[in-house]
């Protein structure tokens, strides 16, 4: 399958799990899985930024419509974008990065890459609650919503990664 | 100039991210509950029409419960029909039906689209401006109340749920109709509530009925729930009542659109009254 295509595929897929599944699914409002990010983090490392964030941006509106909240998830969405360009300037090697711009498990190394899921997931959770309540009182509350909901989206990403991830040999 | 562009090239990343956050930004905060934008909604057409398809093939596996409780409903209205009073009165005859006049009409309507776990949330039914539903009705099932519509499209509408933190519902206790207002509060339980602002000079027991006020947009002496613990927040004159409610919004599946045919009356001559 040619890359652009399974980005394409699982754009579709993530959001209609997540608007119609996981929407449904929870305890209480403690804990709220939200996985569709996992699109905006697989997208290739050498992706041109205007792509990047029209991307989270659209993603992140197509979200809000099924979720009814009009610019909530987009915004976090752009947080999580700004973020990741900051953490691969960081984390990735300039050879690596000239070598290969897709980010998976098999060319990344299981550890690197969880590494980099979880703090992503820290990220936008963490941006999403407190944009939602929108003051910095409830703001034990924030991040107990978030280290819960990301324990939880991470468990669910794992499972996606180990039956869906194709096997490279990792270089 | 040159250096104008020379920055703008440099610090490319940063910029974009400002522009496009700022613009959603702006969205979150101009689109409060009241005015909200349909297009960014479950009730435009295209986010309802695949909400309505996902919904045909949920509702094929409760179909035994939405039965049960019609036939429940089904019972309780035979129990209201003229023909099941026995007239003890032989000599009036009928009873003239212009004595009584239709005040609230109601519109059945199938839930959508639903969520519980969030902080405040949405219902999206299958009804809309075309089958006469108006923005701010009041919203009912067979056990007790929903919501209020805040947003109509032609098809669909959203309704603001009672599980909203901006809800408040004029409620009272049916033991001495004292009154108060319902709200969700700060809860995180689909099943609780808090009745607010009732006088704590008045003895409230567990298990207490409460009904609905029919001072706002309900008919009165609809149940809501029932009194699950009460106390006074500290230096206050007000009860704090922990209200179990009737209503599992989890598994909502038909409501009611309740349609008060005098309440442009009503709001008229209120409104005359701040005037002077």
């Amino acid at each position: 399958m040619s890359p652009i295509i399974e980005h394409i595929f699982r754009f579709v897929s993530l959001l209609l799990i997540q608007s119609f599944l996981l929407k449904n699914l929870g305890y209480y409002n403690l804990l709220t899985p939200f996985i569709y990010i996992l699109f905006i983090l697989r997208l290739p490392s050498r992706i041109s930024e205007f792509l990047l964030y029209t991307l989270s941006f659209f993603l992140g509106l197509m979200v809000d419509m099924a979720y009814n909240t009009p610019g909530l998830h987009a915004s976090a969405c752009l947080v999580l974008a700004f973020v990741r360009n900051l953490y691969l300037k960081i984390a990735l090697s300039k050879d690596k990065a000239d070598y290969d711009s897709e980010i998976n498990m098999g060319t990344m190394g299981t550890r690197w890459y969880f590494i980099y899921i979880t703090f992503m997931l820290f990220i936008h959770h963490f941006s999403l609650f407190l944009l939602e309540v929108f003051r910095l009182n409830d703001l034990f509350f924030v991040i107990i919503r978030t280290i819960l909901s990301s324990a939880f989206s991470l468990f669910l990403i794992a499972i996606i990664e180990f039956l869906f991830s194709s096997r490279k040999v990792k270089i | 100039m040159r250096n104008l562009l020379l920055f703008i090239e440099r610090y490319r990343s940063v910029i974009l991210f400002v522009i496009y956050f700022s613009l959603s930004i702006s969205i979150l905060v101009f689109n409060n509950s009241y005015q909200r934008s349909s297009v960014i909604s479950s009730s435009n057409a295209f986010m309802g029409s695949w909400y309505a398809k996902v919904h045909d093939i949920e509702s094929y596996l409760s179909l035994k419960q939405t039965n049960d409780s019609l036939a429940l409903e089904n019972a309780r209205l035979h129990h209201l029909l003229k023909r099941s009073f026995f007239n003890q009165k032989r000599d009036t005859g009928s009873v003239n039906r212009l004595l009584y006049k239709q005040r609230y009409t109601y519109l059945v309507a199938e839930v959508i689209n639903n969520s519980v776990h969030q902080k405040n949330n949405y219902i999206t039914i299958d009804k809309g401006a075309i089958q006469g539903v108006r923005k701010g009705m009041g919203v009912i099932c067979p056990s007790g109340i929903v919501g209020i519509v805040i947003n109509v499209s032609e098809n669909f509408s959203v309704i603001q749920s009672l599980l909203h933190k901006d809800t408040r519902i004029s409620a009272m206790l049916e033991k001495n109709r004292s009154f108060g207002s319902l709200v969700w509060g700060d809860k995180i339980d689909s099943r609780k509530a808090v009745l607010r602002d009732v006088p704590s000079h008045l003895k409230i027991k567990k298990g207490d009925k409460v009904i609905t006020s029919g001072f706002s947009l309900f008919p009165s002496g609809i149940p809501i729930g029932c009194v699950l613990r009460s106390g006074v927040r500290g230096g206050s004159y007000f009860w704090d009542i922990d209200v179990l409610l009737y209503t599992d919004f989890s598994n909502l599946q038909y409501v009611y659109v309740v349609t008060d045919k005098m309440s442009e009356e009503k709001a008229v001559l209120e409104s005359n009254n701040k005037q002077e």
